[in-house]
């Protein structure tokens, strides 16, 4: 177990690093020059080679992009002697149009983005397990068709379509919602939650939807397995035979798959936090984007990896836990 | 139909199936797996049924269960001990499963939850029909039935799960399942095809042990004469749902009435070829192949 | 009683099986024919999107300021967002610029990009899904790894951060390329798997017995057999193309203005949906049963393919 983790954790890295090479690759080819940029209107030649040789960029690629990964690690010193800025480890640069360290704009957002992925996940699960179970169980009546044709639809509306129509039907023609704004939890947990739900429906929708079919498709299939054969020959009783010989082999595939969908959302929904305007890690992203604030972008990139990679450890190891014949294996 | 295997009294057979037809809906009309077909067994007898995959061998063992397809429906009789099964409700039926008539199929390892130690799955099976057994109770019994076939160090090989088990000894589990319940009736459809050549012998001495111990009715169900020959006293030959022939073990292998059955005795000792030799002799059992294929390994 | 194992049906349809059992099967399913029937009207409009400008009079281009009203903002003349016999679906506020040569236009961008996408993801994936199964050893390892590292990778934040610091030239071809790059290893996973399995069968042993090359054998004898597999995963991959466009457009990073895109259109509704929901409503509707057709054809499609193979 142990070697096996060690294993999956220097992979991890080694993507991680790509990621990070790749990312930094394309962007000091695309870019154009960081420190024009920084020093905005009023610009000398000087001051231009002196922002270049604070940050680093008047060194060759192969010396920025060690700094920058020995930054994360170690932490890094920006400039020399008086101006001197200390960055400290995990040191992601500093954005530049805010100057604000990345690091600290990324905790500042993450419980944002966080909250919005985790209650959207608790929706889309119980959702998705649901329906699937209830699907797999009517197979072939009209609450399964029925069920079949709405998870169909719920794919096909992107969810920023959805997003505005759910504006415009409970917040501006039924007024059942109220304009969405920041409030914190603790002033007002009544308006926060309100707040929430739209973007919670708009990014569980998509994933209820896959996980209703992978759901039935999953119990269908286990339904036919020679070992729920034998569960009715031994004359056990239907109840028994769906908890623990239909339920479990079903519902294993749901759970890694959950774990990577989850991880990929804790980095941030670029779409839904745009489009209603929610301060987390997706937004800063498209606005950093907006604005080629490349440390910034370079950040959520490398957190987005981050956290892909590390879920797929986590299932890993869920799944080692819950299918004995990985467990053996590994 | 000639039948030395018809029983005396009626009352007295353990097993008596009578015009048993399985029907299947196709969009191309109704589809007979089995039809009309009598089988008879006395208490602690032993019963073949031969046929090539696609004869409604396994389809027969599984609507003697009531196991047969959603898709399907099941006509006839079957009765055992005189009580009739067919008709029977599903909460009388679950009741017979098991308890009374156990089985034991072809593929050991697709056949046992791979996500479950091999005790809880003979245990849960006990204590279904045994309400009230605590569960360290169902667990002596789970161990004893290990024992019984031969699973060495029992107590810890209980907690195991079944990939951790070679092939012949999760045929051993599967039967010492069975056993559990102490059935009347132990129906195994093809119990030896999935397995080497030698573990093939052991399990069937097995077979034949636990029979001789037990007095446990058995229906072996097979596609391989020779093994039938070994441990049953009579056999009925099946193609295409059909029985062609039927009789005492020694009058089929000594006179064979039917061709069918002269091709499957000229099969037995070729048994690696054995499907493609009988396709040339006995032509046109695509309808059954449909069945048999869909019916999975089981066929 | 017991679910049922021998689904004989599907056993039965078997026999049946190619391309034309596939299309009778099909045919009879009125989800898929009226997707199909869409899918088809689409098309038709996006070939013929000059034709019918011509016809409706405005190109996608042109001011009307005729059509708005300057004291409300640039709110269209007329209910249901100036739609009429002269604007048929109405104008865009502000500039009063013609829907419905913007939607047909549209569609040909919609299309276009959707369907190259799927063509070259469906070269890529299948190509190297065959050498990677086929082959195996090392030449798997890379392609296994290349595919983890692409799947593990932040595509959409890498997608739009790529398109917005690359020049807006020719941005139709760039996105196409993007897309297809992240997009591939998720049908070369499938064909890899499906060709290592194939490269067991007795078939393939035997011409490989026979002396053919590997090249020959993959083409030859493990192709054909995942002509519906890849079907099935091409059509199924058009709707999330088509959405992965839009999307890119919404956020602007997508087709560059004043080229008209469907996505583009619903961003730009943003500002308006309170007042003007028509503008809003019509690129989505469009959209949303575009990508809702490919997904029920893609579906049901599956549901033929896997009976035929009798799962």
């Amino acid at each position: 177990m142990l070697r096996f983790l060690v294993t999956r954790v220097m992979s991890g890295l080694v993507v991680l690093l790509l990621v990070c090479l790749f990312t930094y690759l394309v962007f000091f080819a695309l870019s154009p020059d960081p420190a024009v940029q920084i020093c905005g209107k009023n610009c000398t030649p000087e001051v231009i080679d002196q922002i270049r040789g604070n940050l680093g960029l008047d060194q060759p690629f192969s010396t920025q992009f060690f700094l920058f990964v020995v930054g994360i690690f170690a932490g890094r010193t920006y400039g020399e002697g008086a101006s001197a800025v200390d960055c400290a480890a995990p040191c992601l640069g500093y954005s530049f149009q805010s100057s604000q360290a990345v690091w600290d704009m990324i905790v500042q957002r993450l419980p944002v983005s966080a909250t919005i992925a985790i209650g959207a996940a608790v929706l889309w699960l119980l959702a998705g397990v649901v329906g699937g179970l209830l699907s797999a169980v009517k197979e072939g009546t009209f609450l399964d068709r029925f069920t079949t044709g709405l998870t169909l639809t719920s794919m096909s509306i992107p969810n920023y379509v959805l997003a505005l129509v759910l504006q415009y039907v409970l917040v501006v023609q039924l007024q059942w919602l109220p304009f969405p704004q920041a409030v914190a939890f603790a002033d007002d947990p009544v308006q926060w939650f309100l707040n929430f739900v739209m973007p919670w429906i708009v990014l569980a929708i998509g994933y209820a939807a896959a996980y209703t079919r992978l759901t039935r498709a999953n119990v269908l299939d286990v339904l036919r397995e020679n070992y729920v054969r034998t569960a009715y020959a031994k004359g056990l009783p239907q109840s028994l035979i769906w908890r623990r010989h239909a339920l479990r082999p079903a519902l294993t595939p749901v759970v890694t798959i959950f774990g990577m969908d989850f991880a990929g959302l804790l980095g941030g929904a670029l779409i839904t936090e745009t489009v209603f305007g929610i301060n987390g890690v997706g937004k800063m992203a498209a606005d950093s984007i907006a604005r080629n604030d490349q440390p910034v972008i370079m950040g959520v990139t490398l957190l987005a990896g981050f956290l892909v990679v590390v879920g797929n450890i986590v299932v890993d190891v869920v799944y080692s836990a819950i299918d004995p014949r990985v467990r053996v294996n590994a | 139909m000639t039948t030395e295997s018809s029983v005396k009294n009626d009352t007295d057979a353990l097993l008596e199936v009578r015009d048993l037809t399985v029907t299947f809906q196709t969009p191309r009309g109704p589809l007979d797996a089995v039809r009309s077909l009598d089988l008879d067994l006395e208490p602690g007898g032993a019963l073949g049924i031969v046929g090539e995959s696609g004869s409604g061998k396994s389809m027969t063992s599984l609507a003697i269960m009531g196991l047969q397809p959603r898709a399907a429906r099941r006509t006839g009789s079957v009765r055992l001990r005189g009580r009739e099964l067919v008709g029977m409700s599903e909460a009388d039926l679950r009741r017979v499963r098991g308890d009374r008539i156990a089985m034991v199929f072809q593929d050991p390892l697709s056949s046992l939850n791979p996500y479950y130690t091999v005790g809880l799955q003979i245990e849960e099976a006990y204590r279904a029909h045994r309400p009230g057994v605590t569960r360290r109770a169902a667990r002596k019994v789970a161990i004893a039935a290990l024992e019984r076939v031969r699973i060495r160090d029992a107590a810890r090989r209980v907690h195991h799960y079944p990939h951790q088990f070679s092939g012949g000894m999760r045929q051993r589990v599967m039967i010492a399942m069975a056993l559990s319940m102490e059935p009347e009736l132990l129906i195994a459809d093809e119990p030896t095809t999935a397995l080497d050549v030698t573990v093939q012998a052991q399990i069937l001495d097995l077979l034949q042990e636990i029979r001789r111990e037990t007095g446990t009715g058995l229906v072996l169900i097979t596609h391989d004469l020779a093994v039938v020959s070994e441990i049953t006293d009579h056999i009925v030959v099946m193609k295409d749902g059909v029985c062609v022939e039927r009789g005492p073990v020694e009058q089929i292998f000594t006179r064979p009435q039917h061709p069918y059955t002269q091709a499957l005795l000229d099969a037995v000792p070729r048994i690696d070829d054995e499907i493609g030799e009988l396709r040339a002799v006995a032509p046109g059992a695509v309808v059954a192949d449909a069945v048999a294929e869909k019916n999975g390994g089981a066929a | 009683m017991m679910p049922s194992q021998t689904d004989l049906t599907a056993g039965t349809v078997a026999q049946s099986g190619g391309a034309g059992g596939t299309w009778r099967a099909l045919r009879h399913d009125v989800g898929a024919m009226l997707g199909l029937g869409y899918i088809a009207l689409v098309t038709l409009v996006a070939v013929f999107a000059p034709v019918l400008t011509s016809i409706s009079g405005w190109t996608p281009y042109e001011f009307d300021q005729s059509a708005i009203d300057p004291d409300l903002g640039g709110m269209p003349i007329g209910a249901w967002g100036g739609m009429g016999a002269e604007h048929w679906l109405g104008v865009e506020p502000g500039s009063g610029r013609d829907i419905f040569a913007r939607i047909v236009y549209g569609a040909r961008v919609s299309m276009s990009i959707a369907l190259s996408a799927t063509a070259l993801t469906t070269v890529l994936g299948v190509s190297l899904g065959l050498v990677a199964g086929y082959f195996g050893g090392r030449v798997d390892l890379v392609v296994s790894r290349v595919m983890d590292f692409l799947m593990a990778f932040p595509a959409l934040i890498f997608m739009i951060a790529v398109l917005s610091a690359l020049p807006a030239s020719n941005r139709s071809g760039l996105l196409v390329v993007v897309i297809s790059v992240f997009g591939w290893p998720y049908l070369a996973r499938i064909v890899r798997g499906q060709t290592m399995s194939l490269a067991q069968r007795e078939f393939v042993e035997a011409a490989r017995a026979a002396g053919a090359s590997g090249t020959r054998i993959v083409f030859r004898e493990i192709l054909p057999n995942l002509r519906s597999t890849i079907i099935v995963m091409a059509t199924l991959a058009v709707p999330g193309y088509i959405g992965t466009e839009a999307g890119l457009s919404f956020l602007g990073v997508g087709v560059v203005p004043p080229a008209p895109s469907w996505g583009q259109m619903i961003a730009a509704s943003v500002k308006w949906y309170a007042v003007d929901p028509a503008y809003f409503v019509v690129p989505g509707v469009c959209l949303f049963l575009l990508v809702l057709s490919f997904t029920v054809l893609g579906d049901r499609l599956r549901a033929v393919v896997d009976a035929q193979e009798g799962r």
